[in-house]
């Protein structure tokens, strides 16, 4: 990816995210957030994770924005105005920030992993068909050897071949959390 | 040329904007919106180091896994957190964090 593109989508991301935290207006907010996370899934791209950046737009542009405004305009919702502004609070929430951002930048720039580019370690995509061999199935090793990147299929793979029953706990926290939004939103009967 | 340590910084940029959103934010929902942008941030980070740990010639995808989980379980607790603010609505009409005092001593 050029590193115009690059800055481009980190800028919008992080404005975009600047907004969501300074903006009065509920849906500004929801709406300067699903931005962010397109800027988001950008960069998910740019590093070769195309199914996490498809399902990104799908499920947190899609369906988790679409959930904050519908509840948002079902509660009605006002832009807060002429509230008195928590001081200590917004000077700790700065404050804090700017302090695990100098030290992100200096831990990152301390060590040298942080270095690699994609140039320096290219993605090997022929030599992987061979090295992964019959432990792969058929249609993954076919698209190694024809040089695309069978993302989607490589990480349903890891998926299900490493990672069953984990699938299986988050299919089970799936259903927990519908019943337990059920149980949350049904009306309260008064006692008999 | 655009790094690693690049990725990593936006990426913890992102972070501290949830974070400072979190603490200093007073609308319930907007602070659930910075939550989702704190757990997209560490999302980031793993997808960066997945794609330039490179296990055969091919991205690490078992950090990509976790990234998987990691979106399942944020959509599960924003449709859990949400029942829960349409709850707290009903009984104390606000959605401000100031408003839910109980459990102060």
């Amino acid at each position: 990816m050029p590193p115009l593109l690059f800055y481009l989508f980190a800028l919008i991301t992080l404005g975009f995210g600047f907004l969501v935290v300074t903006g009065r207006n509920p849906v500004t907010c929801a709406l300067a957030l699903a931005a962010s996370f397109v800027g988001l899934a950008a960069l998910f791209l740019s590093l070769d994770a195309y199914f996490i950046g498809v399902i990104q737009i799908l499920v947190y542009a899609g369906a988790v924005m679409v959930l904050f405004l519908f509840i948002i305009m079902l509660l009605d919702i006002k832009t807060e105005e002429g509230k008195k502004i928590n001081v200590p609070a917004i000077v700790s929430g700065v404050l804090l920030a700017v302090l695990l951002t100098l030290q992100i930048i200096a831990v990152v720039g301390s060590t040298e992993l942080a270095n690699k580019t994609s140039q320096n370690t290219p993605l090997a995509l022929a030599e992987a068909a061979g090295k992964i061999g019959k432990a792969a199935l058929p249609t993954i090793t076919n698209d190694l050897k024809t040089g695309t990147l069978p993302d989607a299929k490589l990480i349903g793979f890891t998926l299900f071949d490493q990672y069953g029953f984990h699938l299986q706990v988050i299919g089970l926290l799936l259903l927990v959390g519908t019943i337990g939004v059920v149980v949350l939103s049904k009306r309260e009967r008064s006692a008999p | 040329m655009i790094t690693l340590g690049h990725y990593l910084v936006v990426s913890g940029m992102l972070f501290s904007l949830g974070l400072a959103g979190v603490i200093a934010r007073r609308n319930i929902i907007i602070v659930y919106m910075c939550l989702e942008m704190m757990l997209s941030a560490a999302n980031l980070a793993l997808v960066g180091f997945s794609r330039f740990h490179l296990v055969n010639g091919l991205p690490d995808y078992t950090a990509q896994s976790l990234v998987f989980f990691t979106i399942t379980v944020a959509a599960a607790e924003v449709a859990v957190g949400l029942a829960i603010i349409v709850a707290l609505f009903r009984s104390k009409q606000s959605v401000d964090v100031e408003s839910v005092t109980k459990l102060q001593g």
